[in-house]
């Protein structure tokens, strides 16, 4: 199902039209043709002026797109050979994050990422991407093997945020969350994290601490999400589009804060419109970057990265 | 006779609107010097001197209220042995955020009335004879939550425990993350636990001591990673706060949920200790490591 966002519909008619065409009538009829050109003319006008100049809000609305392609989309199209490991070996397997490994240009690497999932069944089977305290502990579980045997680790954070429920503050949400930033700053391998879609607060965080963080052109990253943030501010979650602004959560605005390291093009409109230039941009993207790294010894490795997030923060020394 | 004579109707006036909002204002004015409090806990109506008297812990039902910073140093260590560190450290405005007032306005309005600069006070100071270094948050600064300044201190402290091998103690108190400061509040969280890392790796001991309410990004990373974490009774622990979570769930919390007393039958927490006993269970613990 092609989903389309508010500010988006007026594309809609003109690509069923275009879709309908090219399924059921004769292309190479010169009615039709003339039809499609038409129809390309005008899709590619509207598109500029609909995607040349994105807000915080509606670069908001991309990111968590039902159309964007999701983590294992990327596990697919990046590895090979690849398989997914489950259960957190404590209480249960959640399907909010996923992980295992596979050959990344021929070379073993260990991945885990939110898994949000496409359609209704699968959003409410994977709980919309937002992880339990077991999602947490069996990302660190990956992470460990990965540590153990020297493989890079590669992350991909699509997630509205850590759970808020009764079983996952029980069984330890914050101390969970705690763990796995704890001990990303423990392992001697390689780290990438791609934020993909959504990056929301601790529940990203918590398989965020990377060597290289990078963001996907139209996702998000940010403390708390514009809604929240508009309902504790504001008393009033309908603000959201100021607290998008407010907040300073696209990929420009990290970039600029020095939070991440780069930013992943994407195709014009956002990866939802094309999948395979996605993953292009985004495999050359993770293989800079894990070059890079495999440059550095292992123990230099940890002490950089705890060097890099040290850095970061504003305040004034005072006098 | 007269006691049972009605009035005039004519005096009767009509309701005069009630603004609720200038109401609650007003109330939370006068609670600040008010002679009785109300229990958070038990709802019990409480003489504010003998609460006070009482290291801040409601007699009633032994709820521990919050207490001042200052308070606090004067439980817990040795007389003019607290030395502060890194007082000096200012936040800025870096987003010029704003909500209802800029976040420069509001730290400048907080800076003038706290007498401070930020949500927590670092500093060094002795229990017993032990030389251990600490951190005390301080709530009532924008919720105690963690803001780029907080964070800068406190991976000093720990930094600075690392190169002394001296045990570090963290009072936490906090609603987590600081919006105002966006994703470099969240950022914090990985600075202070790189920093923790580094001091356990090194074997020097670290120690929480979580007090009402502790949610959120503190909760997330300094608090739950202590090597011993020790609670005050009734205090609030978790990651996301009970309102959010009943609207999410949308259900009701079982009784005591997120209290002290959950996370520790729930195996979260290893102890929890009355502030009367605190500095002696402190004093122990520590001794005992170190020796």
């Amino acid at each position: 199902m092609k989903h389309y966002l508010d500010f988006e519909m007026k594309l809609k008619p003109l690509e069923t039209r275009l879709e309908e065409i090219k399924k059921f009538y004769d292309t190479s009829d010169p009615h039709y043709a003339k039809e499609i050109k038409s129809l390309e003319k005008k899709i590619a006008k509207l598109e500029k002026e609909i995607y040349s100049d994105l807000s915080p809000w509606q670069k908001t609305q991309l990111s968590r797109h039902l159309n964007r392609p999701r983590t294992l989309d990327y596990v697919d199209a990046l590895f090979s050979d690849y398989f997914e490991l489950h259960g957190d070996r404590r209480f249960k397997d959640d399907p909010a994050i996923v992980g295992g490994f596979g050959k990344f240009n021929g070379k073993t690497v260990a991945f885990v990422g939110h898994q949000k999932g496409k359609d209704i069944k699968e959003m409410a089977q994977r709980n919309f991407g937002m992880a339990h305290p077991e999602g947490y502990r069996k990302a660190m579980r990956i992470m460990d093997l990965a540590s153990r045997w020297m493989k890079p680790i590669i992350t991909f954070i699509d997630t509205p945020g850590a759970y808020p429920g009764v079983g996952a503050e029980e069984r330890g949400q914050a101390e969970a969350i705690a763990a796995s930033i704890y001990f990303m700053f423990t392992l001697n391998v390689p780290i990438v994290s791609l934020v993909i879609g959504e990056g929301g607060s601790g529940g990203a965080l918590a398989i965020g601490v990377a060597d290289r963080i990078l963001m996907l052109e139209n996702s998000i990253y940010s403390v708390i999400s514009p809604e929240g943030c508009a309902a504790i501010l504001w008393r009033d979650g309908t603000r959201a589009k100021q607290a998008a602004e407010a907040l300073k959560l696209t990929a420009h605005d990290l970039y600029e804060l020095k939070v991440i390291d780069g930013i992943v093009k994407e195709p014009f409109g956002g990866a939802h419109r094309n999948w395979k230039e996605t993953f292009e941009n985004t495999g050359k993207a993770i293989k800079t970057h894990l070059e890079e790294l495999l440059t550095i010894p292992p123990h230099e490795l940890k002490e950089r990265r705890y060097e890099k997030f040290k850095k970061m923060g504003f305040f004034l020394e005072g006098k | 006779m007269g006691l049972f004579r009605k009035k005039d109707k004519k005096e009767v006036k009509p309701h005069k609107e009630i603004d609720i909002k200038r109401e609650i204002k007003k109330a939370e004015a006068e609670k600040e010097e008010a002679l009785w409090i109300k229990c958070t806990s038990c709802m019990e109506l409480l003489y504010r001197k003998e609460v006070e008297r009482n290291y801040g812990i409601c007699p009633k039902c032994l709820y521990h209220f919050p207490i001042s910073v200052e308070k606090r140093i004067e439980l817990t260590f040795e007389p003019n042995s607290f030395k502060e560190f890194y007082e000096k450290l200012t936040p800025v405005d870096f987003l010029k955020f704003k909500d209802t007032k800029p976040y420069k306005t509001r730290l400048e309005e907080l800076m003038e009335k706290m007498g401070r600069k930020d949500a927590v006070v670092c500093g060094s100071g002795k229990i017993g004879n032990i030389e251990v270094l600490s951190a005390i948050f301080d709530f009532n600064f924008m919720g105690g939550s963690l803001g780029s300044v907080v964070g800068e201190k406190i991976t000093r402290l720990l930094e600075e425990g690392r190169r002394r091998k001296l045990p570090v103690v963290i009072f936490c108190t906090s609603g987590g993350a600081r919006m105002q400061e966006g994703i470099m509040s969240l950022m914090q969280m990985a600075k202070v636990t790189g920093a923790i890392y580094r001091l356990k790796e090194e074997g020097v001991p670290y120690i929480t001591v979580l007090t009402d309410p502790t949610l959120g990004g503190v909760s997330a990373s300094i608090a739950m990673l202590g090597d011993i974490i020790i609670a005050e009774p009734k205090a609030m622990i978790g990651f996301a706060g009970p309102r959010v979570i009943k609207e999410t769930i949308k259900e009701e919390l079982p009784p005591f949920f997120q209290r002290a007393e959950y996370l520790f039958e729930h195996g979260m927490i290893d102890m929890i200790v009355d502030r009367k006993d605190l500095k002696q269970t402190l004093y122990k613990v520590i001794s005992t490591i170190l020796s």
